[in-house]
């Protein structure tokens, strides 16, 4: 299902990182497979998500994909050119459309740099706008992520984590980018704000025409923002699908498991099934077969000794288990928010009717 | 949100630039300001002295041998009889050029090496990181002994030598402290934005490890001082007749029964000296850290 070249902008073959594990006197003994042999078709214009627990390799995964580090086997092509073979002169150059966002916002911008000057860097490096051009542009990325142009003179500390998020989204926008790569944009931020800055940038990502890569933990925000998901496990992409897709009916166990640990607002909806026990396994010893088995319900003989492929699974979807059509077939669809009893019901009506009448608060633009 | 931070008080800070920001935070710092009074004084007399109406620091008098402070000698005089006021204003020259050269020496050696080695890893760290251990293992005044003795007796040559012997600490300093900014998001930030190497080492790193590189800076000014008198002792700093207060400690140690105010100027110029470096130092730094309001 390989896509024409003009519609994929940034495409990974079998891309691997291995990390040095345990070092011995004569060399290195072990190394872990952080992302292993990932193969992954972005398409120009969209916001693709990936998605899996801590340790997975998602953050790994995003760093590979604008060179921040370097595959270990396998390539990352960026509109057709492998960008692991570019000498650093070329990569630097081609960074100008490749940014990326930090999950930190309180270590990811220089504290010794003013904000304007931070915004303004990445233009110096790779646009040939005079001094008081960029000074220009800046009051105006400013303005576009909702920050006031007056801050520029200011610095990273005296800003809150959701004010810095968008410092940093405006410094990853100053030069013009094709490509926005989040790691984890949002989860250091409080919920409220979380909401601020994903709409700020589904908004930008239209304004600027941007391809969105989203590395996340939390699936609100991905149910929210993606088109594409991606569920990664243990270094590896499980399964591949469209958002509606995803969270309407997961195929792989895995997807399933972590579907079913979506918190449902509402005490009738609670099961107590177990979604999923152990641990994830150390990515020094990955289990043989399929990755996921011993972790898996239906696992089978065939799931310990041979390793399912990513396959298609109908649609637009890609799938890497052996026995995602009877999975699909016996067990029931996916989690839905049961209905509302009727005394909740009814509060929910009045708190609607009630906050209606009053005047909306209106709560500034941080 | 933006409405609460942007009380009146700020609106007013937003017209001014960083540096002036940095200048006039020294400005309100007090200790600072009193370190930047003595160092300017030091400095002051040092470059006045030919034309301050005192007498020749080199003149000898066999009539005023250690003779306490007077209204003839107002600090004293040593032991063949030198004024020494006099000795104390040159002497400020050979010592303040001593420890302030030698120490600008020793930071734009060793930084960029500690910088270079602490940010590129690999090779070139061990290799950087093995000669510093072995010059850290010889003893400082030693190396600075042998150093100056290879390079031949002059002033000029003992800061030379004070400045190499005590460049290994700043290049360790350096690198420990770049090891640690390293990891900082926003460095891997910078080189996501497409910044060159010698970009993120200046612009990103540099800054943000100099505040303790500043600290040593200034507490090394004092050992330089006497490191100096003691190549002196040895005929490879400043060459007698001419003075400097680490040679007039020197000598004074011999007669501090006799003549204690032989040692007692000397002693509390070099005190002030450093205390003045350090004060100033610690203000700098305070000053060009945004963080520090």
């Amino acid at each position: 299902m390989s896509l024409p070249t003009a519609k994929k902008i940034i495409e990974t073959r079998a891309v691997t990182k291995r990390f040095p594990g345990k070092k011995t006197l004569f060399g290195t003994a072990s190394f872990v497979s952080a992302v292993n042999e990932v193969s992954l078709e972005i398409r120009r214009g969209e916001t693709f998500s990936i998605v899996g627990e801590s340790g997975c390799g998602k953050s790994t995964l995003a760093r590979l994909l604008v060179r921040l580090l370097h595959p270990s086997d396998g390539a990352v092509l960026y509109e057709g050119n492998d960008i692991s073979t570019l000498s650093e002169t070329d990569m630097r150059r081609l960074r100008k459309d490749l940014q990326f966002v930090f999950q930190d916002p309180f270590s990811s911008l220089n504290p010794r740099m003013t904000v304007g000057a931070l915004i303004e860097e990445p233009m110096k490096v790779h646009t040939r706008l005079t001094r008081a051009e960029r000074r220009r542009k800046v009051a105006e990325l400013l303005g576009k992520v909702g920050l006031r142009a007056a801050f520029a003179n200011r610095y990273p500390h005296e800003f809150s984590g959701g004010q810095r998020q968008r410092i940093g989204i405006a410094r990853a926008l100053a030069s013009g980018p094709k490509v926005i790569v989040g790691d984890e944009p949002v989860s250091a931020l409080d919920v409220s704000v979380q909401a601020q800055v994903i709409n700020l940038l589904e908004d930008l990502k239209a304004e600027f025409d941007l391809t969105l890569i989203l590395i996340a933990h939390d699936l609100a925000v991905i149910r929210h923002m993606s088109d594409r998901i991606a569920v990664m496990y243990l270094g590896e992409v499980v399964e591949l699908a469209g958002n509606d897709d995803l969270f309407d009916r997961p195929l792989h166990p895995y997807t399933r498991a972590l579907m079913r640990a979506i918190p449902i607002a509402s005490p009738h909806g609670r099961s107590m099934n177990a979604t999923l026990t152990g641990d994830v396994p150390s990515p020094l010893d990955p289990p043989s077969g399929c990755r996921f088995h011993p972790r898996c319900p239906h696992a089978t003989d065939l799931c310990v000794s041979e390793k399912p492929v990513l396959g298609q699974a109908g649609g637009d979807r890609t799938v890497a288990c052996h026995h995602w059509k009877e999975i699909a077939d016996t067990a029931e669809s996916a989690v839905r928010e049961p209905p509302r009893s009727d005394t909740a019901a009814k509060r929910f009506a009045l708190f609607r009717e009630r906050s209606q009448q009053q005047e909306p608060t209106t709560a500034g633009n941080i | 949100m933006s409405a609460s931070i942007a009380t009146s008080e700020t609106v007013e800070e937003e017209a001014v630039r960083p540096e002036n920001r940095a200048w006039k935070k020294l400005k309100t710092n007090r200790s600072a300001l009193f370190g930047f009074v003595i160092v300017i004084f030091f400095i002051g007399i040092a470059a006045a002295a030919p034309i301050l109406p005192i007498a020749d620091p080199a003149a000898t008098s066999w009539t005023a041998v250690r003779k306490a402070p007077s209204a003839a000698h107002w600090l004293g005089t040593d032991e063949i009889g030198r004024d020494i006021l006099s000795r104390m204003i040159w002497g400020a020259q050979a010592s303040l050029l001593a420890g302030v050269v030698s120490v600008l020496i020793a930071v734009c050696v060793g930084v960029p090496f500690g910088l270079i080695s602490g940010y590129f890893g690999g090779w070139i760290d061990q290799t950087i990181s093995r000669v510093t251990d072995a010059l850290l293992a010889t003893p400082f005044l030693i190396l600075a002994i042998a150093l100056a003795a290879f390079l031949g007796p002059s002033l000029t040559n003992a800061m030379i030598a004070i400045g190499l012997s005590a460049m290994p600490i700043f290049v360790r300093l350096t690198r420990g402290q770049v090891l640690a900014v390293k990891t900082e998001d926003y460095v891997e930030g910078a080189r996501a934005v497409g910044l060159t190497h010698f970009a993120i080492m200046a612009r990103y790193i540099l800054p943000n490890v100099f505040a303790p590189v500043l600290v040593q800076a200034t507490l090394t000014v004092a050992t330089a001082i006497i490191a100096e008198a003691s190549l002196s002792f040895l005929g490879l700093g400043q060459q007698p007749p001419a003075p400097s207060w680490g040679s007039m400690l020197n000598v004074a140690k011999n007669f501090m029964t006799q003549a204690p105010w032989m040692a007692w100027w000397p002693g509390a110029a070099i005190f002030l000296v450093v205390l003045g470096f350090n004060l100033l130092g610690d203000g700098l730094r305070d000053a060009l850290d945004p963080r520090e309001s």
